[in-house]
């Protein structure tokens, strides 16, 4: 081997020269190990002094490999790669020893720590001599976006970056962009009314000409990489052609059919069949539910048509295909409420009078099935008593673990609003009440003032067994009140189930089809829980709102905003550099059996069936090696990981064992 | 061999995200452990191909400890999964070879771990000082030199996979 290695041991002050020998370690280093020509101990190596040192030796020696011995390459790789390109040498071709975080720090006899480093440093100095120069790709990137979910992180994303003048796409699953908050009456703490705070935002992003409306329209494939991605949407038939309607509604009034609206009104409320889910959806064009419209069951009706003053509708219309060139993708994708039927003793949907919490918003709205008024399933009685039953679903070892972090504050919201509505007595059975934001206790401090009364325990069951008087035609919630520390029976005439967040029902075969990881709990999974909270694993993927995790309206705004800012980052900057640390495969060696391309996750790895081989893409390779491991053939190299390196480092930390003598001496 | 304690040597790949974290965490927080584990850097425990484990013991190593991120948590979604698939097939094949269970070990360690991590190789390096030396180059070598045959045959296979321009 012909490289000259420079060996550099660093005393870190006493941390690494308290508990080994550096000057004698550097001194076997230059005397025992095969290509050092250079090997000196210094106080501090990370000092401009000491990579000054490194940097003179490279120019005079004629240095073509360093090796530092010193604290983890976590700490200081990218300062020493960076001093050794800065004296001309391939940052790449730079390795570290931790000496410190390994050996000193973690070690208590000297002779075991002296033994241990000079495995690490011979480790090392194997390894570096086959390291090989990589330079990072650069690749521009586009600067238009896809949004992915029109709740208010997806519209909160989507208005920051077609306000800094780029073009959005926004996608949106149901007919009409609002997500959650378009289905709320109020807003907690401020009892801002929802609709007013949000349908300027929602007219905001129709009116936009930075901002291609995509609703009622689903992401089906998504291909390439940070900077240039692929993507195609199927924009679903609404049997209507969008640039001939106005938006009148005359259709939907002279619908003759009505079916239950299990999505918006979350079943408490009809809609027609040819529907807009709220009069201030946007964009206003109306959608025929097929399943249920008159003229595809039974091919008469066609009512709509008749009246229609633009001839809009075509019951002919089929799914259309978008095909579509972005730079980067946010997911806004939200989260499903849980179903309150999976815990049977609570009752929901055997007893009409219990509603899940999301019934109780739409009941509540003044645009919703009862005009606001709080009243009984009967859609006649108002309610003399209220129970409202936190954490269904939440905080519950049968089912979802996780607090969902909202429902505490809207329960203590609609205790407000049962209060200003109704002479009703409202009681919370909750297990903690959370308010931890800004307002949010001082609203809690509010609701006793105002008399909503509080128990302490988790509801066992609801029932309408009576067995005590004053219990006849209620239904009972049974509750320990863990304050007085026995049980209670409180007959009510409504229940409130506080229903937990869920991730959405097809989060994971969202996440698969962007290349993001779900938490176990399924909620999509950020880079960092706590310094990058909205960019994922994949570059060029970020999330906000609610498909992280429960958070409240001014959470999903903030990181509606953070995830634009990372995007328009991107944007301004113009490329993206690809670490070079990725897999490739040698096409004269690959048989093309394709066990490499279901190993990876990020679907980097493609087969070449004209060519009978597979394709790393090197764009959307992370350089985990699982292919390179996994590969029969041998075909697979992973840059700066491969085997030849990798055994080399393993010769040089068994440097010392028994047997190990490349030249085994004569027995 | 005196009556010196025998101090076996163990070999650790430890994904860079992850347990390689918790290894610097551990130093960090000054937690002594066995001096034993020595530990080779890979970026995800997926890149651990079972040839590694093995020529590892043949080069002079006692045990090998494979350390990943938790299931669930790997920095690549998915891949210390396949680590743990290789693993279970690598512990087999290890145990018609009539090496002792205890030899290899797969560890999950998360970049908070500092003090797991560092028990679990004190438990190890116990387990495999137990067990006394493996001593597989010292064995071949003494046996006409079945090790280099070996090596040799890796190397003809290579050779045979080459294509000619």
């Amino acid at each position: 081997m012909s490289e000259r290695v420079g060996v550099y041991i660093c005393h870190c002050g006493s941390n690494i020269a308290g508990k080994v020998d550096v000057a004698g370690l550097a001194q076997w280093a230059g005397q025992s190990l095969e290509g050092v020509v250079v090997a000196r101990d210094y106080k501090f190596m990370c000092s401009s002094l000491g990579q000054e040192l490194i940097q003179e030796d490279i120019r005079k020696e004629g240095l073509t490999r360093v090796v530092v011995g010193a604290c983890s390459p976590h700490l200081h790789e990218k300062t020493f790669r960076k001093a050794c390109a800065f004296a001309g040498l391939n940052p790449y071709l730079c390795q570290m020893a931790s000496l410190r975080e390994q050996v000193s720090w973690v070690t208590e006899n000297r002779a075991a720590a002296d033994a241990k480093a000079r495995a690490l440093i011979a480790a090392a100095v194997g390894r570096v001599q086959l390291q090989e120069p990589l330079e990072p790709s650069e690749v521009p990137v586009n600067p238009n976006t896809l949004v992915v979910g029109g709740g208010i992180a997806g519209i909160q994303a989507a208005l920051e970056l077609a306000d800094a003048g780029h073009r959005v796409f926004l996608v949106e699953r149901e007919p009409s962009i609002g997500g959650h908050m378009a289905q709320f009456d109020k807003t907690f703490p401020t009892l801002d009314c929802s609709a007013c705070i949000l349908t300027p935002k929602m007219s905001d992003v129709g009116q936009h000409d930075n901002i291609t409306l995509l609703s009622y329209a689903e992401v089906e494939e998504v291909t390439g990489f940070v900077g240039s991605f692929s993507v195609r949407v199927r924009k679903k038939a609404r049997y209507l052609k969008e640039d001939a309607c106005t938006g009148c509604g005359i259709c939907i009034e002279k619908c003759p059919w009505k079916v239950r609206d299990d999505v918006f009104e979350a079943g408490l409320g009809n809609r027609k069949v040819i529907y807009r889910p709220f009069p201030q959806a946007i964009p206003k064009y109306p959608v025929i539910d097929r399943e249920n419209c008159a003229f595809f069951k039974k091919g008469t009706c066609k009512a709509c048509e008749k009246f229609c003053p633009t001839n809009a509708i075509d019951f002919e219309q089929q799914d259309t295909y978008l095909d579509l060139d972005v730079g980067n993708i946010v997911l806004a994708t939200g989260f499903d409420p849980f179903d309150a039927k999976r815990i049977p003793q609570y009752g929901y949907g055997r007893y009409p009078n219990v509603f899940t919490s999301l019934e109780f918003e739409r009941m509540c709205n003044a645009a919703g099935p009862t005009e606001g008024k709080v009243l009984l399933r009967d859609g006649k009685t108002e309610p003399k008593s209220i129970a409202v039953v936190h954490c269904v679903g939440s905080r519950d070892q049968n089912h979802h673990p996780y607090c969902s972090a909202i429902c505490c504050m809207a329960a203590l919201k609609f205790g407000h609003l049962v209060m200003e509505k109704t002479s009703a007595e409202v009681t919370s059975c909750y297990i903690d009440i959370r308010t931890p934001a800004k307002g949010y206790e001082e609203f809690y401090d509010r609701l006793l003032e105002e008399g909503m009364k509080f128990i302490r325990g988790k509801v066992g069951e609801v029932s309408d067994a009576a067995r005590l008087p004053g219990e006849e035609g209620k239904l009972i919630v049974q509750v320990e009140d863990t304050l007085l520390g026995k049980q209670r029976r409180i007959p009510v005439d409504m229940v409130v189930l506080m229903t937990a967040l869920e991730p959405r029902f097809d989060a994971r075969e969202v996440g698969l089809r962007f290349g993001i990881s779900c938490s176990i709990d399924g909620w999509f999974t950020e880079r960092h829980p706590k310094l990058d909270p909205v960019a994922t694993m994949t570059d060029g993927i970020f999330i906000a709102g609610a498909c992280q995790g429960p958070k409240d309206i001014p959470a999903s705004v903030a990181q509606g905003a953070a995830a634009a800012a990372r995007v328009l980052g991107m944007i301004t900057k113009g490329t993206v550099l690809i670490e070079p640390v990725v897999a490739t495969i040698n096409a004269e060696r690959c048989s093309g059996c394709r066990i490499c391309n279901n190993l990876c996750p990020f679907n980097a790895i493609d087969y070449l069936a004209e060519d009978g081989v597979s394709k790393v893409n090197q764009a959307l390779c992370k350089g985990c090696g699982t292919c390179v491991a996994a590969c029969p053939a041998q075909a697979i190299t992973g840059a700066h990981f491969s085997n030849a390196q990798i055994f080399a480092e393993l010769e040089g930390l068994l440097y010392d064992a028994v047997g190990s003598d490349p030249a085994p001496a004569a027995v | 061999m005196s009556e010196e304690r025998f101090e076996p040597l163990i070999v650790g790949f430890f994904c860079n995200w992850c347990s390689y974290r918790a290894a610097d965490l551990a130093g960090t927080a000054r937690i002594k452990y066995a001096p034993n584990v020595r530990i080779i850097r890979v970026m995800c425990s997926g890149r651990v191909d079972p040839t590694f484990v093995l020529k590892a013991l043949a080069r002079g190593a006692d045990g090998v400890m494979i350390a990943g991120c938790h299931p669930g948590e790997c920095h690549y979604l998915e891949q210390n999964y396949k680590t743990m698939r290789r693993y279970s097939m690598l512990r087999h094949m290890l145990g018609v070879m009539g090496l002792e269970p205890e030899r290899v070990r797969l560890q999950w360690a998360s970049a908070a771990e500092g003090v797991q991590l560092a028990a679990a190789i004190d438990e190890m390096v116990e387990q495999v000082r137990k067990l006394g030396p493996l001593n597989w180059p010292g064995i071949w070598s003494e046996d006409g030199g079945r090790l280099e045959a070996i090596e040799r045959l890796a190397e003809e296979h290579a050779e045979a996979m080459e294509v000619k321009a």
